[in-house]
This record gives C-alpha cells, structure tokens and sequence, in this order.
C-alpha cells in the first residue's frame, strides 16, 4: 500500500525483504552486499570525491552524479568487513540507480524501515542506511540547482 | 573438562592469564573437545562472510537481548541459547570480533552475568587471525546440541544501573567514547543528527580515556605495564577503586571492562551498559560538559 510511491525497483526490494522470513533477510542484505559494484577509477583512484556518510557505523562514502540526461549515477563504498553497511550500499545502488533525479528525490526517508530489518539489524544501522539516502537526495538537489539555478 | 591456559609469556603478565589466548593457541586447539569458539561482531553479516572453522555466531543485538525489554535475555533464554550452540556449563568459550573485539568483549560481560566458569578473549580477534592467513569458512558449524543449567543472572556484581552510577558520583566514572561525544561537541555538529541521545556530555566527575587506548594497532590488548601507565599513572585507578565504565550502550565499556578487571585485576569494577544512550535522555540526570578532556 505505501510501495506504490517508490520507484519499480526500490519497490521491488522492499517488497523481497518485507515478505521474508528474517534468517532470508540477512541472507539477502548479504547478497545486495556482494553486488555493490566496484568504484570506476576516477573514484578509486580519488576517494577524496566521494562524501563520507559519518552517521554509518563503518566508513561508508558516496557521490552521486547527475547525467546530462537528468539520470542520477550512485557511486559507493564501504569496506569488506562492513558487509551490512555494503549491503544498504547495494541495495540503494540497485533501487536507484539510473533513476531521474525527481524520481530519486521522491523516495520517502523512511524507506530503509520499510524492509522489516529492525528485527535484524540494529536501530542505529537503519538510521545509517537514512543517512546515505539523504546524502545522494541532498548531492542530486545541490546538481539540480547548479545546473538550473531557478530549480 | 577446561583446556589447559595459553602459556604465552605476553599473557602471563596480566592479572588473569587465562582470560586471554593468542592466535597461535587456538589454532592449536580448534579441535579440541571441550572448546567452542564464539564469534561476535558488530558488524552482523561479518560471520556469514567467513569466520573461524568451527565457530558459532552470537548475535549482541537479536540473541543477547531480551526482545522486548531493554535488558539482557533472562536465565532460562540464555540457557536455550547455550544448548543451541553447543555450549555446556563447563564448555571453554573463546571470543572473538571485529574492532579490535569490543563486540567479543561485550558477549563475553553478557556471559560473565551468567557466572559462565571458563570465558576467555581471543587477543587480537578476527582482524588478527585474517591477517596472520589463518583458515576461515563460510561453512556453517555444525554442532550438537548441549545440556545447560539454568543459572540466573547476577546484575549485582559487574553491572551497573542508573540508580547505582548516581550513587556512585564522587567515585571513580571512566568514559570510554570518543573524546567529542564526551565533551558534548556532537550534539553541535552541522548537519549531523545526534546519535540517540537528547543531550550530550558526561556524567559528572568522569574520566574520558578511549576505549581503543586499551589496544594495540593489531587489536591485541597493550601490555600489564602499558596498562598500569594508562589507567594506574595517567588517569589514577588502583586496583581497589571501586569504578564504573560506560560508553553508549555499555559495549566499547566492555572492552575497557575486560581490561581492568582481567588484565589489570581491580576486584570492583562494574560496567553500566545504559550508559549515554540512558543517561543523556533521562530527565534530570547530572551532566557535565567541558570544551577539551581533561586528559
């Protein structure tokens, strides 16, 4: 009922975590965890771009850009030992990446407590998990104002 | 039947010899019956991604917990809990986790509650035994199940509650997180919500040491002396203070916790695990607040 304002595959996402048992959920935070892409060089090679996420509990760091075509491109990274931090990671990068900015910008705050992890993952890693969305939500409104300054 | 002590002279230092074992040790005693070796961390998928051959996942935030009340599991829990993963009362239990084993050091202040006999910390944990190349899996272990007693919890000796810590103002308060959440500086961070906590500071009287200064960059704990320098010489404890140590949900205490009482041998220090995230949302509470730590 409240997944029909979130993008198909955020939506589809959610929907996968909140239908399954908790054991399946950490298997599958484990899972979104291990597809988080590796960074393109131009991020490798300078972390320095990327915008820490201080509020995670492990080091967490993300840019996202906004293509010409007003598409929003996630780039994230987290260290090996933090698999939870990885696998919110992946599964923003999966839910939205590719999306238009408006569409990424429309995705409720609350979308992490959607995915019934609060049994499973403590409270202050789903705050973690807000955190990142609000950093790419905020990097993709401060694009669009530079590049339409009347946006 | 316990296994026999890590005769490693780094070890044989401290107060309490048997309450640590080094990497080389279990390696030699994996298979040793009468041993289970219990990983937890903070991270909670850490486990799945590979962990000690053998090792079984105890889980701070959904097994330890009592899950409805903010309190640790009660003794008929914690005894289901132990036969589940193999663990009888007179099983040898060694800890291990990630950062530097604040987790393995909080599970094993949990099992401490329970009067657990034989409950030792692997020094180093999981980032040293990766590091030295020693064998992980992601095979699950596979262990039967063991007969436990059910043995209640003694809050009494090792824990403190809030009614206890403002008895305890004018005594000695150890404040184990980072020297910014005890000065109160986080609350006025830009742009950065406050970790659960309505207010920031300390509790009056506190001393700020950082749990990590405890540690070595490999994880290990520092040396008797070391330690002594730390807590003895520059913050002023001796063994017989009676002290309280907290942090924000009383797990980095653990770890300072461990080294005080197993390393160091105080005989009274308790740890009061609700710690800032009680303290700075309570109403009324003493707080102090300072620009600098003192130390």
């Amino acid at each position: 009922m409240t997944a029909e304002v979130l993008p198909p595959a955020l939506a589809e996402i959610v929907d996968l975590f909140a239908t399954s048992p908790p054991r399946d959920r950490l298997e599958l935070l484990l899972e979104y965890s291990q597809q988080l892409p590796p960074l393109p060089s131009r991020y490798a090679e300078h972390p320095e771009r990327l915008e820490p996420v201080p509020e995670c509990q492990s080091p967490l760091f993300v840019a996202a850009e906004l293509g010409d075509d007003r598409r929003v491109h996630l780039f994230v990274d987290a260290p090996r030992e933090a698999p939870t931090t990885r696998g919110f990671a992946g599964i923003f990068h999966a839910g939205l990446d590719g999306l238009t900015a408006d569409e990424v910008l429309a995705v409720p705050g609350d979308v992490t407590s959607r995915m019934a992890l609060a049994e499973v993952v403590s409270p202050l890693r789903l705050r973690g998990a807000s955190a990142l969305l609000g950093r790419v939500q905020r990097q993709v409104r401060e694009q669009l104002a530079t590049a339409s300054p009347t946006a | 039947m316990a296994l026999p002590n890590d005769p490693d002279p780094k070890l044989a230092e401290y107060a309490h010899p048997e309450k640590l074992v080094t990497t080389g040790w279990l390696a030699d005693h994996l298979d040793d019956p009468g041993l289970v070796v219990v990983e937890s961390d903070e991270d909670i998928l850490l486990y799945e991604t590979g962990h000690i051959p053998g090792a079984v996942k105890v889980d701070w935030h959904t097994e330890l917990n009592d899950p409805i009340t903010r309190d640790y599991v009660d003794a008929e829990r914690f005894a289901q809990l132990m036969r589940q993963k193999g663990i009888g009362r007179d099983t040898t239990v060694v800890f291990y986790g990630d950062k530097s084993n604040w987790w393995a050091a909080y599970a094993l202040w949990v099992f401490s509650l329970f009067g657990h006999p034989d409950l030792r910390l692997l020094d180093g944990g999981r980032a040293k035994w990766e590091a030295e190349g020693r064998p992980m899996t992601t095979a699950a272990a596979d262990r039967p199940a063991a007969d436990y007693p059910v043995v209640e919890r003694d809050d009494t000796r090792i824990r403190a509650f809030r009614e206890d810590v403002l008895e305890h103002l004018g005594k000695p308060l150890v404040d184990v997180r980072s020297p910014d959440e005890y000065t109160g500086k986080l609350l006025h961070m830009a742009n950065y919500p406050q970790e659960g906590a309505l207010r920031g500071g300390h509790i009056p009287g506190a001393k700020s040491v950082p749990w990590a200064r405890a540690a070595n960059e490999d994880g290990t704990f520092k040396s008797r002396a070391e330690l002594e320098a730390l807590y003895g010489g520059e913050v002023g404890l001796a063994p017989s203070d009676e002290v309280v140590v907290y942090c924000r949900i009383g797990e980095r205490s653990s770890h300072t916790w461990f080294a005080l009482t197993q390393l160091l041998g105080f005989e009274r220090v308790r740890n009061y695990d609700g710690s800032w995230t009680e303290w700075g949302n309570a109403v009324r509470m003493p707080i102090e607040r300072e620009v600098e730590p003192a130390s």
